[in-house]
């Protein structure tokens, strides 16, 4: 049997609460800045929920007017990080030399909702003014998929063009799938990554009235709060992560600049509740034992987590049993952060931006801190930065935890390089 | 309306939904071949002149209207009707 083929991660690009770009973004984490702010929509007046992390960067004001306004937001972010992922890997110059085979790349790109936005506009023009206001261009800006298939028409991706919807797993399972497409032999490059853009009166009202949402009205920038005992549900957040995946042979053979490996990934269900996490993780113990076992990772290697920790009182607690489970004493040891503390949750999105942060951190070899974080959970026996944190030198591993309704558990340990 | 005062209102719906420069948009110029509007984007304009010039424009009209000059001229049909 011939040796697993390596997939590696070659280009990143974000755009989210914080920034605009993977590079600024990394800046403000380090900084403990949070992208959580007033929603300034006179249509939230009457919500519970008015504060969220809306994108420091409105996508409008960095695409052509005419091809923006043919695209939902969530397809506005995906394209924008992806465009970013793409240059950064250096594949926009390799294309126009006429060395990239478009048969041999694929996209990954989840969504949590899809084009909910796009949905609930139409829907209020035909109510106001009529059926023959719905936009022709509604249903190819609302599809799940159209985050995916607009990423493919500007990158020319011909080979599979997926779109995993997992709720708030949505992200990593799209790297998760992304890497099997490569390992399977049917891509040598794909862009996965997550987008989200539900910050709408309906959706936060919806999650608000299920009682995900915080509804505390105290500074913005300190309601998203990881594993706090004050914490009391998530902060909304919207935007879009990619990575660049690639087979090893492929990016050493054009020369691209390595950032991390992805090692292995497990995705699971619960199979517990459609809503509440199992309370004792198992499944996310499942999937974080499947992505070590499938990287053939031993857990004394992994030195950082980022971990899903959307700062709701039950899902905090479960995650911190799920790393004790899987990594035994050496749980303790582990650096664990909550990015989500700085940029919400973008829930399709998230696991793909926490992926970038992941591999940032293993490529800067420094851990995100955690903000807010004041008074720890003593259910919560982890050494969680609150600063950023160095990490070992030598060969180390990180991990990247996502959880989504519906029971989903995607777990992905990505590898240093160099 | 003259009919260069529905030609030039066109033009700025053309130019709203499809970006093309609204000086471009002449009666000789076609809307697929030589103003580079899609079919949807086309269902966009007339929707849009619609509400504009009070006309209504049936879907299967649409088809016939190959030049702007087209456009304008069952515009003001139309609108002569009414």
């Amino acid at each position: 049997m011939t040796a697993r083929t390596r997939v590696v991660v070659t280009g990143l690009g974000t755009t989210n609460p914080l920034a605009g770009d993977a590079a600024t973004t990394w800046e403000k984490m380090l900084a403990g800045e949070s992208g959580v702010r007033p929603i300034e929509d006179p249509r939230f007046a009457d919500l519970a929920v008015r504060i969220a992390g809306v994108a420091a960067v409105e996508p409008t004001d960095v695409l052509d007017r005419v091809r923006a306004r043919r695209l939902d937001r969530s397809s506005q972010f995906a394209l924008i990080a992806a465009t970013e992922a793409w240059h950064d890997a250096g594949l926009d110059v390799a294309q126009a030399a006429g060395e990239l085979d478009g048969d041999r790349v694929g996209v990954a790109m989840a969504s949590g909702i899809g084009g909910v936005q796009t949905l609930l506009s139409n829907y209020d023009a035909m109510l106001e003014k009529g059926p023959r206001r719905v936009s022709p261009l509604a249903v190819p800006m609302l599809m799940a998929n159209a985050p995916a298939a607009t990423i493919s028409l500007e990158i020319g991706a011909r080979a599979a063009v997926n779109t995993p919807v997992s709720a708030c797993a949505s992200g990593n399972e799209a790297i998760a799938l992304a890497a099997d497409q490569i390992r399977l032999g049917r891509a040598d490059v794909v862009l996965a990554g997550g987008t989200e853009a539900a910050i709408h009166p309906l959706p936060v009202a919806a999650f608000a009235n299920m009682m995900a949402l915080s509804k505390n009205e105290g500074d913005p920038t300190t309601i998203s709060r990881p594993w706090d005992t004050a914490r009391d549900g998530f902060v909304l957040g919207e935007g879009a992560g990619a990575l660049v995946l690639e087979s090893l042979e492929h990016a050493q053979a054009r020369g691209a600049r390595i950032y991390a490996e992805v090692l292995g990934a497990g995705i699971t269900a619960d199979s517990h509740d459609i809503a509440q996490p199992d309370p004792q993780g198992r499944g996310g113990t499942r999937a974080i034992q499947r992505a070590l076992a499938d990287g053939d990772i031993d857990p004394a290697d992994v030195a950082h987590v980022n971990a899903h920790a959307t700062s709701t009182p039950q899902g905090d607690v479960a995650e911190a049993l799920m790393l004790h489970a899987t990594l035994g004493g050496h749980a303790s040891d582990v650096v664990v952060s909550g990015t989500k503390s700085m940029t919400g949750h973008l829930l399709g999105g998230a696991g793909a931006l926490e992926a970038v942060a992941t591999v940032l951190a293993l490529h800067h070899r420094l851990a995100p801190p955690t903000i807010n974080l004041d008074n720890l959970d003593p259910q919560v026996e982890l050494d969680i930065a609150t600063k950023p944190r160095d990490l070992p030198l030598g060969d180390i591993v990180a991990l990247n935890n996502s959880f989504g309704f519906g029971g989903a558990n995607v777990a992905v340990a990505f590898g240093s390089v160099g | 309306m003259s009919t260069e005062e529905i030609r030039a209102a066109l033009a700025e719906i053309v130019n709203e939904v499809a970006g093309v420069d609204a000086d471009d948009v002449q009666l000789d110029k076609s809307f697929v071949e030589d103003l580079d509007v899609d079919s949807l984007s086309m269902v966009e304009v007339v929707v849009e002149a619609e509400e504009k010039f009070g006309v209504t424009i049936p879907d299967d009209q649409v088809k016939n209207l190959k030049t702007v000059g087209d456009a304008v001229s069952y515009i003001e049909s139309a609108r002569a009707a009414a």
